[in-house]
């Protein structure tokens, strides 16, 4: 153990693997970055189920962060358990905790055994897609409120919002999965069935032909009546709204083939199509169900609810209440612990607030309140327990109302794609080719009118068009998933290339959400003086201190003496004999400076100005490289609700064209948002925060950039992973290649359709080889699809 | 020719087969977790027979709700 102190390496903790930077603690000859993580290995350790570390390595997360004893306390209350618990009798209860900390196989492991750690639990289920653990305990040994806090107490800790309160869990709907495995057994079946027809038939075994025949009808039945309903159906809706979408020209060409065909088997004149319809319907549900396949761990619909706890604490005559957030009423006394959310706008009526706004405005430094200060909904408490006075319900707080308010756009999905405008040029086009066969065939030969008409119908049909379209989709939606950029639905495909203005938000987006780099400019310091500034800023627990101790690094055993903290300007004390301050450029030097740099901390020793640690945002890396590149080919805008203190370096890399807005209110984002629609543009914004949501949904696509995909990302058109942003300009471009992909296939198709028909009316292409083409005509374009959109993905190097 | 007839039976019962037991893979939920069942396997075997209850008692659960 020795050993390991001394070495230079910094130890990694064996519960979570971070480095133990901090403190190490040394217990069963391992190393612990935290007393969370050793906690964590205790419960194991004593239960005998060690096992979890040998399956991964560190598979914990850090447990730095501690969970507050009583937080769960509201689970005992029955009527929020009630809306939580998914099944329950006398037995037993079954629940379902949404941890997001689940990420490996240890995890999956540990959360399966739980029945090993608390008899009262009776099974556990994992769902590692949906991060998901379904519990089903005794409440006659344990209870929800055990339970939750037995997920905690591993490192699992539950994540339980406002919106679990009375929410139907939305299953995923099945139904184009199953209409696909039905039209697939239909159409091997019948493909299978009419090769005696194409190969010809003896004459003496005509009987064998109809049962064929027959055979064919009846399997056809399942396609025409169940599985092609996804096509009646999308085509109806469309055309109650006034609108030709491409479904309704495929369901008149389905129609068609149907009717023919079952007009030749009963009349006895031929043999059907029935293999081409069924083909078809399969092909192109295949396409649809690939397109819509969706990332069932995200949620593009999030509202304030999902951030929201469920319940707070509420003090009712000097005692403490747990009340669920629907019930908060004006007038109420609410108890803010640390870390918590506020619920409601109201009046700080005990204790002093450092409320962390980041999430909700983007400013970047949490804000100090005293007592009697108005705090606003949708801010962290991140000090000591402070308590509130309501004096806004929780859906009429200022924040909530924003986020609620709808914006105002004219988003009609699945109806505004291309495709369906080509579709309608295409069936305006084919109907008066029908007409016109009909006419001719009428004073030429009435007797084959009928079935050249439908013989044009059917040949027409833009099926072709569809699925080039949806499997171009699936793959592109595909290859950008692997890339971590996850789109809503297809149509954000097209909306990603159709985007003529760039808007960023800064906060989280551009930077990472804190002040990172710190430099300290001004006279040389000693060691000493270093180290007293340190012992000083240790306490304090403004951020900005926080980080100036970091950088003194070791400053134990300095004795300060008369240390007073001014809220909002700075601190001083005695340290080493020597009267030390650190705060703003006014606290430190009397002088009202120009700028109202938050970001700047000044800092004197005995009176005497030495200086100032000046914090900046962080970029993201490979970020000003993006956003010169995207310079060059878009207008771009940078709207942030931090203040100006980067305006300088962000006009040196957008160009002089570029909109910068700064100390920008949630509705403000929204209102320039929608500034910019009105001058023509089509606007994409990519913001992290709530206070980005508004503009989120205004936008005419929205990107959420998200930490990573467990994170909480407000309603948006796509999410992003915050590190995949450098690669934007690459996923716009894969994107306008989209549209390439599937006209190219479309017109491919149209050239066989038109080949296939000159051989058909000069009577050369025989049944069979027709009925192979088709199929693999298909199978081609499917292929042209694929082909062409791996191309473009290489090419624009996405993996 | 009646062989033919019962080939045919033969071949499309199985393909039916083939079909309600995709119908209720799907039904069971098999597409939902693809990760999950893949780890599970992995287990060793004491992990394995606590699984093995852990899946007895939800269909137990699963019995009793319906």
């Amino acid at each position: 153990m020795q050993k390991f102190t001394t070495s230079p390496v910094t130890p990694k903790c064996f519960h979570c693997g971070e480095d133990c930077n901090e403190e190490v603690l040394h217990a069963y000859d391992k190393d612990f970055c935290c007393g969370g993580c050793q906690m964590v290995f205790e419960i194991l350790n004593r239960n005998g189920m060690c096992d979890y570390y040998s399956i991964s390595t560190n598979p914990g997360t850090s447990r730095k962060i501690k969970v507050r004893e009583d937080k769960f306390s509201f689970l005992d209350d029955a009527k929020i358990c009630s809306s939580l618990v998914v099944f329950s009798n006398d037995s037993q209860t079954h629940i379902s905790f949404y941890t997001p900390q689940m990420h490996c196989s240890s995890c999956l492991w540990l959360l399966e055994n739980l029945h090993r750690l608390e008899p009262g639990v009776i099974s556990s289920k994992v769902n590692f897609i949906k991060k998901e653990v379904d519990i089903v305990f005794d409440q006659r040994v344990t209870s929800l409120r055990k339970v939750a806090e037995l997920l905690t107490s591993i490192g699992y800790e539950p994540y339980i919002s406002f919106s679990d309160l009375g929410a139907k869990k939305t299953t995923v709907d099945v139904s184009k999965i199953y209409k696909l495995g039905v039209a697939g057994f239909c159409f091997a079946n019948i493909m299978l069935m009419s090769f005696p027809e194409y190969l010809g038939i003896d004459s003496k075994e005509a009987n064998l032909l109809y049962l064929f025949r027959y055979a064919n009808l009846f399997l056809s039945l399942p396609v025409f009546f169940y599985s092609a309903s996804e096509f009646y159906t999308s085509a109806w809706k469309s055309l109650k709204h006034r609108f030709l979408n491409i479904d309704a020209p495929i369901v008149v060409a389905v129609w068609v083939t149907f009717a023919r065909s079952v007009y030749e088997i009963l009349s006895g004149t031929g043999g059907g199509y029935f293999d081409s319809m069924s083909g078809i319907v399969f092909f192109m549900l295949a396409g649809r169900v690939l397109q819509e396949k969706t990332y069932r761990q995200l949620s593009f619909e999030r509202d304030y609810t999902a951030y929201f706890p469920i319940a707070v604490t509420k003090i009712n005559n000097e005692q403490p209440q747990t009340v669920a957030l629907p019930d908060i009423q004006l007038n109420d006394t609410l108890l803010i612990h640390n870390e918590e959310l506020i619920p409601a706008d109201g009046i700080i009526t005990r204790g002093k607030a450092l409320i962390d706004y980041s999430f909700v405005t983007g400013e970047s430094l949490p804000v100090m309140k005293e007592m009697g200060e108005i705090v606003y909904a949708g801010g962290k408490q991140t000090g000591a327990n402070i308590e509130i006075l309501v004096i806004k319900e929780v859906a009429q707080s200022y924040l909530t109302k924003l986020w609620n308010r709808k914006a105002e756009t004219n988003k009609h999905d699945e109806e505004r794609s291309f495709v369906h405008l080509l579709s309608r040029y295409f069936t305006i086009i084919l109907f008066s080719i029908a007409a016109f066969t009909a006419t001719w065939w009428f004073f030429t030969n009435a007797s084959l009118m009928w079935n050249a008409v439908t013989a044009v119908l059917i040949v027409a049909c833009p099926c072709a068009l569809l699925l080039s379209n949806t499997f171009t989709n699936a793959n592109i939606l595909r290859r950008l998933g692997r890339n971590h950029l996850y789109l809503r639905n297809a149509q954000v495909i097209e909306d990603l290339a159709a985007a003529d203005c760039i808007v960023f938000d800064k906060t989280g987006t551009l930077t990472t959400g804190r002040y990172q780099d710190m430099v300290y400019e001004g006279e040389p310091l000693s060691i000493h003086q270093k180290h007293a500034i340190g012992a000083l800023a240790a306490q304090s627990n403004h951020p900005l201190s926080k980080a100036i101790a970091a950088w003194a690094g070791n400053t134990n055993g300095q004795m300060i003496s008369g240390f007073t903290e001014t809220p909002g300007k700075g601190i001083e004390g005695i340290v080493a004999g020597d009267l030390i301050a650190l705060g703003s450029a006014f606290f430190i030097t009397q002088k009202r400076t120009a700028g109202n740099d938050t970001s700047v901390v000044f800092v004197s020793i005995e009176e005497k100005v030495y200086g100032h640690f000046k914090f900046q945002n962080h970029y993201r890396d490979a970020i000003p490289e993006l956003l010169q590149r995207l310079a060059k080919q878009y207008p771009l805008a940078v709207i942030s609700g931090d203040n100006a203190g980067e305006q300088k370096y962000l006009r040196q890399l957008l160009g002089y064209e570029a909109i910068l807005l700064f100390n920008q209110q949630p509705a403000d984002k929204l209102e320039a948002i929608r500034h910019l629609q009105a001058q023509g543009k089509k606007v994409m914004m990519i913001g992290d925060g709530l206070n980005d949501a508004g503009a989120l949904q205004q936008a005419d696509i929205g990107i959420a950039i998200s930490e990573n995909n467990n994170n909480f990302t407000p309603a948006s058109d796509a999410i992003l992973a915050a590190s995949q942003l450098p690669k934007l300009d690459r996923f716009i471009q894969l994107s306008k290649a989209n549209k390439k992909v599937v006209l190219a296939a479309f017109v491919i198709s149209v050239l066989y359709n038109l080949v296939g028909i000159t051989f058909a009316v000069q009577g050369v292409l025989s049944p069979m080889i027709a009925a192979i083409l088709m199929p693999c005509s298909s199978i081609s374009i499917l292929f042209i699809t694929y082909g062409m959109s791996n191309y473009f993905g290489h090419r624009f190097r996405l993996k | 020719m009646s062989v033919i007839i019962i080939l045919l039976i033969a071949s499309i019962s199985v393909a039916a087969l083939f079909l309600a037991a995709f119908i209720w893979s799907v039904k069971n939920g098999q597409y939902e977790d693809e990760v999950a069942p893949a780890v599970r396997i992995l287990f060793d075997d004491a992990t394995l027979v606590s699984a093995q209850k852990t899946n007895l008692s939800t269909e137990d659960t699963g019995g009793q709700k319906k």
